[in-house]
């Protein structure tokens, strides 16, 4: 079984050269510190920046340069600063190459929920509807799981959805999935877990055919 | 040159009454007006609706103005941080709408650049398409969404010249560009007003066409919410 570091791992071999990457808040900012450096990817974030760096030194903080997590970051050479209408422009226009994003809930139909829990909380949907009815490659980072050992890989979602049909691939704490016509096919197990396991932790329909390979992180 | 610059917050802010619908720009408290919510708390103006992406924390932003339950409405995308906002609107004291970020900024630039309403993909199929009209364009389907109309817009910028041109640093941008020039009166806020002419034209991120009233801003905090720093090796 994966812990968080060993998703974002997972995730990082999805990021390929010449990528203009959107990384959601959660498991997907930890994408970035496992994207081999011998490619060129540049991280944009919606609040208004191409060409994220790492968090600062102690003592450069700069309360004018944040990522959408509203997190202290530095920028890399090469970066740009730009205004919300064009940030969006650039995720509605499709030239962002990858988004990954988190979720409540996925369905076997591609539907993503995870903005609302009616009467609980509502934090809003930020960009999260803007990017899933835009971005032709889509990624989520989740658990396989909620925190009450409930499955989050359903054959509908219960919660609002965030959007419709857009989900293409799941990356899991257990699996690798793809999201098909015939529901959630099973690409890779992590270190350690069967397929067993993850039929068990999977509402949603799972296609498991043949010999499902491990893994390589 | 026509000349933009007011003498103080309390000169820019002349004409703000009960009940209007303000824009304010900023991310979380990056690039927020931090001298017009100050004003505004000052004044004690209630019953108003924001435009805002988020709503501050408890003690800063606009936590200050929800905190004095001056607000009545807030349109935003992203609520989180903020405990009182959240005991305000499950109680329902506050109205809240919440809009998709992309959605949020085109509609405030959309009444800026003088369209009444756009189609976006935005939101088709879940609840914030509810009521709205629906289109298919090329075989896929988009929300019309409407230019937002507001009193005033409160913006925060870099630095600005007489003339009300605007440069923003860093994330510190964001929607603040975007609200200018969409509401009645735009007021600017700037960390360093300087005479017309020292700003290069190349450089401006904003004319100031879309400017009413600018101001030198004082006492900026410009708290940061989130720390986070690496350790040198």
């Amino acid at each position: 079984m994966l812990d968080k570091n060993g998703i974002a791992k997972r995730i990082a071999k999805e990021v390929k050269d010449g990528y203009y990457v959107n990384l959601g808040i959660g498991i997907p900012t930890l994408v970035a510190n496992f994207v081999r450096d011998d490619i060129s990817v540049e991280f944009q974030s919606e609040n208004g920046v191409l060409g994220m760096g790492p968090f600062p030194f102690e003592g450069e903080e700069d309360a004018d340069i944040i990522n959408a997590g509203k997190q202290t970051i530095t920028t890399l050479p090469g970066a740009s600063f730009f205004d919300s209408a064009t940030s969006f422009g650039m995720i509605r226009g499709k030239h962002v190459d990858l988004t990954i994003l988190g979720a409540m809930e996925v369905a076997e139909n591609g539907d993503i929920a995870n903005w609302k829990i009616p009467g609980k909380m509502v934090k809003g949907m930020g960009g999260a509807m803007d990017l899933v009815a835009s971005a032709e490659n889509i990624i989520v980072a989740m658990m396989h799981t909620n925190r009450a050992g409930a499955s989050k890989l359903l054959k509908r979602c219960s919660l609002p959805l965030t959007g419709v049909g857009c989900v293409k691939k799941i990356v899991t704490n257990l699996a690798v999935l793809e999201v098909t016509p015939d529901g959630f096919l099973l690409l890779e197990r992590a270190p350690g877990v069967s397929v067993e396991e993850i039929e068990k932790a999977t509402e949603g329909t799972l296609v498991a055919d043949g010999d499902i390979p491990e893994m390589a992180i | 040159m026509i000349k933009k610059t007011v003498e103080d917050v309390t000169s820019a802010l002349e004409g703000v009454k009960d009940g209007m619908t303000f824009m304010l720009g900023g991310f979380g408290l990056c690039g927020i007006p931090e001298n017009a919510i100050a004003e505004l708390v000052r004044l004690m103006v209630t019953d108003i609706t924001c435009i805002s992406n988020n709503a501050g924390v408890d003690d800063f932003g606009l936590g200050l103005l929800l905190k004095k339950h001056q607000i009545r409405k807030m349109v935003s995308s992203y609520v989180g941080e903020n405990d009182e906002f959240e005991r305000q609107m499950l109680s329902g004291e506050l109205e809240v709408e919440l809009t998709p970020q992309g959605t949020l900024a085109e509609k405030c630039r959309a009444a800026q650049a003088g369209f009444p309403a756009f189609y976006t993909p935005a939101g088709y199929g879940t609840e914030v398409a509810e009521g709205k009209e629906i289109r298919e364009f090329n075989g896929k389907m988009y929300v019309l969404e409407h230019a937002y109309k507001a009193d005033f817009a409160f913006v925060k910028a870099w630095k600005g010249d007489e003339a009300g041109n605007l440069i923003f640093k860093g994330t510190a941008r964001n929607f603040n560009p975007c609200m200018c020039g969409a509401a009645k009166i735009t007021v600017v806020e700037v960390e360093q007003l300087v005479p017309a002419g020292e700003l290069n034209p190349n450089e401006i991120h904003v004319p100031g066409i879309f400017v009413q009233r600018i101001f030198q801003g004082t006492n900026y905090e410009k708290r940061i919410e989130q720390r986070t720093v690496r350790k040198r090796d």
